[in-house]
């Protein structure tokens, strides 16, 4: 049975007090946030096992930082859902807003509708699933993890990219700096399969094209001395 | 940073609802722009007349005897309605130039004019500002909004959005323009001036300048994104509905939401909560660089 928390009579800060501190339990009590009406920096900062359900759309930074926590938002997300998240999942039912999973390092979000812009910017390990589409400039400079889009991908995908592992199914309207096509070797359509099953997500490993960067930028090149 | 919020009703029984679900929307951004509030109303249009919208700080004195002085100026008819620092004159249509001329002439300041429109803006917490006009008690057709939180001229009463450069046009902004005085010398040139030094100001008189030339409101938006240089969310209004554009960055937040009564659009998706339908209207985030507009 669920704890029902009405933010049309609590305040955001004693919501989110509430659900940290039963994340710092660990005890995996269930929740569900009703009247959400797009607050901003709804249940961030949980760092424990707990298993949140917002009922609605929510604004700015939603489930940031979130570690082993499992937080479902029935609705839409603003921009910064689950930025810097480390671990546990975060799941939007609805779209989400520009710079979904921004510097995430670990944790599964899993986004049932689109993403806008800057999706994934500077990831460090998060996994990010887009059932969608996802806009411009998405997993721009991502070190690590994986960017697994069932949709298009706007422009410039994987500008300046490091080592994040990129998978669109649809079309990309143009790579960034440095971003490349790559093959897709066995392991890769392993990781495939085991995610989408994760995320619920209906399409096949093999309609994939994998994306990563082609490490020309790891290093100055001499020959552009002269420009600078 | 600023707040904006627009509703396109699309059915009439909301109409008399306008100012109420506009004033909500225009609170609910005063954490996203504290230092002024404004907003444009479309309203009923009568044949033959237009509407100039004027604000003064001494109201008291300005307004005294103000629609008579008028009157005898143009030669015509003139009814005045005073909402706190800003009067609704209403004279007849071909009028307008002359009477906008007069009035500057008496040191007031024109919010805008038009068949249909009335811009009320003011220095002030959003919540003021609407009190102050009676914002909820005003119906229309469509309506925009914004609240200010300066970054680029001084935070006045002018200086406060909506804009207006023509009859019945207004534009809100959130972002900032980087060739504004390139282009305000450039429209000065076309004969076409502006009021103030604010950047949005400009973009209004670019809008309002492309569609004197013949464009159409699309076709004026799509050249925002070609001529202006920035970061921007504009929306326009005109007597006939409201458009929405981005810059290709995007990196002001939008938010849209369509019903079968309305369309409304936001910074934020907060503004919407107090929508009726929302729980099941279809909300979007508009696309960089792509021009929406819907006209009746």
């Amino acid at each position: 049975m669920a704890n029902v928390l009405d933010m049309s009579e609590l305040e955001l800060r004693a919501i989110n007090s509430t659900l940290q501190e039963a994340a710092k339990a660990k005890a995996n009590d269930v929740f569900e946030v009703e009247n959400p009406r797009g607050s901003h920096a709804l249940a961030c900062g949980l760092d424990g096992a707990v298993s949140v359900t917002i009922k609605g759309s929510t604004g700015y930074y939603c489930a940031g930082m979130n570690q082993d926590a499992s937080v479902t938002v029935e609705g839409s997300a603003g921009p910064g859902v689950a930025e810097n998240m480390m671990s546990g999942t975060v799941t939007i039912e609805g779209d989400a807003s520009q710079y979904a999973g921004a510097t995430g390092r670990g944790g599964l979000l899993n986004i049932k509708g689109n993403a806008s812009s800057r999706c994934g910017i500077s990831m460090k390990g998060i996994d990010i699933v887009v059932h969608g589409n996802i806009g411009h400039m998405s997993a721009f400079m991502g070190q690590k993890g994986n960017l697994v889009v069932l949709g298009d991908a706007g422009d410039a995908l994987g500008d300046s990219l490091y080592e994040a592992r990129l998978f669109v199914r649809g079309s990309v309207k143009s790579l960034g700096a440095d971003c490349v096509e790559k093959e897709m070797r066995p392991e890769h359509l392993e990781f495939l399969a085991d995610i989408l099953v994760k995320a619920g997500a209906d399409a096949k490993p093999e309609e994939f094209k994998r994306y990563g960067s082609a490490r020309t930028l790891y290093n100055f090149n001499i020959d552009n001395a002269d420009a600078y | 940073m600023c707040g904006i919020v627009g509703l396109f009703l699309k059915k009439d029984e909301l109409r008399p609802r306008l100012g109420d679900l506009l004033t909500d929307m225009l609170i609910t951004m005063t954490d996203r722009g504290p230092d002024s509030a404004g907003i444009a109303i479309y309203g009923d249009t009568v044949d033959g007349l237009t509407k100039v919208t004027i604000q003064s700080d001494t109201p008291e004195v300005d307004f005294d005897g103000l629609d008579a002085a008028l009157s005898s100026v143009l030669e015509a008819p003139v009814s005045m309605k005073t909402i706190s620092t800003h009067a609704v004159l209403t004279i007849p249509k071909g009028k307008e130039e002359t009477a906008i001329a007069a009035l500057e002439e008496k040191g007031l300041r024109i919010m805008g004019s038009g068949q249909s429109m009335e811009i009320f803006k003011e220095v002030g917490l959003p919540k003021d500002v609407a009190e102050r006009f009676a914002l909820r008690n005003m119906g229309g057709s469509h309506g925009i909004g914004h609240t200010r939180m300066a970054t680029e001229s001084a935070v006045t009463t002018l200086g406060a959005h909506p804009f207006s450069t023509a009859d019945d046009q207004c534009l809100v902004h959130n972002g900032s323009l980087s060739n504004h005085n390139q282009m305000r010398r450039t429209l000065a040139k076309k004969g076409v001036m502006t009021r103030t030094e604010n950047d949005t100001e400009v973009g209004a008189a670019y809008i309002s300048s492309r569609i004197a030339d013949g464009a159409s409101l699309g076709e004026a938006l799509e050249g925002t994104l070609e001529d202006l240089d920035g970061f921007f969310t504009f929306v326009t209004g005109t007597k006939d509905g409201f458009g929405v554009v981005r810059d290709p960055i995007a990196c002001k937040p939008a938010v849209m939401a369509e019903t079968e009564d309305y369309v409304a659009f936001a910074s934020e998706y907060r503004a919407f909560a107090d929508l009726p339908g929302i729980e099941a209207a279809k909300v979007w985030e508009p696309e960089p660089a792509t021009v929406y507009f819907w006209e009746r």
